[in-house]
């Protein structure tokens, strides 16, 4: 499924996932599905930054430029990636308006 | 039908077969053992057909948990089968603690875990431990409780396989060993009696305090391991870590956490001990 500018992504509820931060690698195990998925950075801040909201990419990258140090603007193509990524997971669910 | 019944650590079994001949070795090699009530698994050694129980005879493996295609084994074999029932029925059956393929030795209440592929020489490093100052709880599997965290014990009988098998009737001199079992799948195999002490303290678990992955064959040498690369082998080490689901999540996150773990690599029991001690001094 392809994402827009205005696709926005809402992230598994909190209480749905167990996160077990590791050396390089972050745990994230899904109740509904009993998966254990094995992400990277920035998978595991993305999750993180989302909360229960429904946010577009643009949001995302605000939200996180707000809490680490990179230029949110040049990490839209990235952030775009990883969100897909999560989408296709389960752990990120698309909201098309 | 003949029947043997055992307690290992906290699974109990029942193994019925026609031939009595595997059973009393069994009885004999697991004379020190509990005999439960009421057993968890149920494990059948049955002939493959009705003339196949006297020509040729032939044991195929029936019970609780099976594998459809297993192969059946000759009769002269029939101890080995039952050690295999039994494992597999541990393998595909065991929900009450997440299942590593692993061995174990005990000292001080802490547990020195050793994980890897056959041929690695887990088993015979927990065998040759167990015989020199360390307490032997198993060399197929450790159970560790979804509570607490802590390593119960599985000593069954220790499974030693072809160099092994010298290599341990060298070092445990007064070990009550079963039968030479010659040309099975795995080569030769002889079962070894775990030490007096290790049976008799079964039920006592031990906190895990150290992982090992053993390479045996390699110049001696060890590497920390992370714990990401940790998870990722003791998933694969697990039989029933999918099948816990959440708990079996938590029990191995914690785990890779806590508990320190390397890579060793090793020529010799030797070199192995030495290893293993300095490391032992260096994470607990």
């Amino acid at each position: 499924m392809t994402a827009s500018p205005s696709t926005k992504y809402k992230a598994e509820p909190a209480d749905q996932i167990l996160v077990a931060p590791l050396d390089s690698l972050t745990l994230v195990y899904q109740r509904r599905s009993g998966i254990t998925h094995i992400v990277a950075e920035p998978a595991p801040e993305i999750l993180a930054i989302m909360g229960a909201d429904a946010l577009t990419v643009e949001e995302v990258a605000q939200r996180l430029a707000a809490q680490y140090d990179f230029d949110g603007t040049q990490a839209k193509d990235i952030i775009t990636e990883r969100l897909n990524e999560l989408a296709d997971l389960g752990l990120v669910e698309r909201c098309h308006a | 039908m003949h029947e043997f019944r055992v307690q290992v650590g906290p699974a109990a079994f029942r193994i019925g077969s026609q031939w009595k001949r595997p059973l009393d070795q069994l009885a004999e090699l697991y004379r020190d053992y509990p005999v439960p009530a009421i057993p968890d698994y149920s494990v059948r050694l049955e002939s493959v057909s009705l003339l196949r129980r006297f020509v040729r005879p032939s044991v195929s493996i029936n019970g609780d948990y099976m594998l459809p295609d297993a192969a059946p084994l000759p009769l002269a074999q029939g101890l080995l089968a039952a050690e295999m029932a039994m494992n597999l029925q541990m393998a595909l059956g065991w929900r009450r603690h997440l299942l590593l393929h692993a061995s174990a030795v005990e000292k001080d209440g802490r547990a020195l875990i050793m994980t890897g592929q056959s041929g690695s020489g887990k088993s015979t490093l927990a065998a040759m431990l167990g015989h020199r100052g360390w307490r032997f709880m198993g060399d197929e599997f450790v159970l560790v409780d979804l509570d607490t965290g802590a390593a119960v014990p599985f000593p069954r009988l220790i499974s030693l396989k072809n160099e092994a098998i010298g290599a341990m009737m060298a070092t445990a001199l007064d070990g009550r060993f079963g039968p030479m079992i010659q040309s099975t799948p795995k080569g030769d195999i002889r079962h070894l009696v775990p030490p007096a002490d290790a049976i008799a303290a079964m039920s006592r678990p031990a906190r895990p305090a150290l992982l090992l992955f053993p390479s045996f064959g390699f110049d001696p040498a060890f590497r920390e391991v992370g714990p990401s690369e940790v998870f990722m082998r003791l998933t694969q080490a697990s039989t029933n870590y999918v099948t816990l689901g959440e708990k079996g999540f938590s029990a191995l996150t914690r785990f890779v956490q806590t508990v320190p773990a390397r890579a060793i690599d090793y020529r010799d029991g030797i070199e192995a001990e030495d290893l293993v001690n300095r490391l032992w001094a260096e994470c607990t």
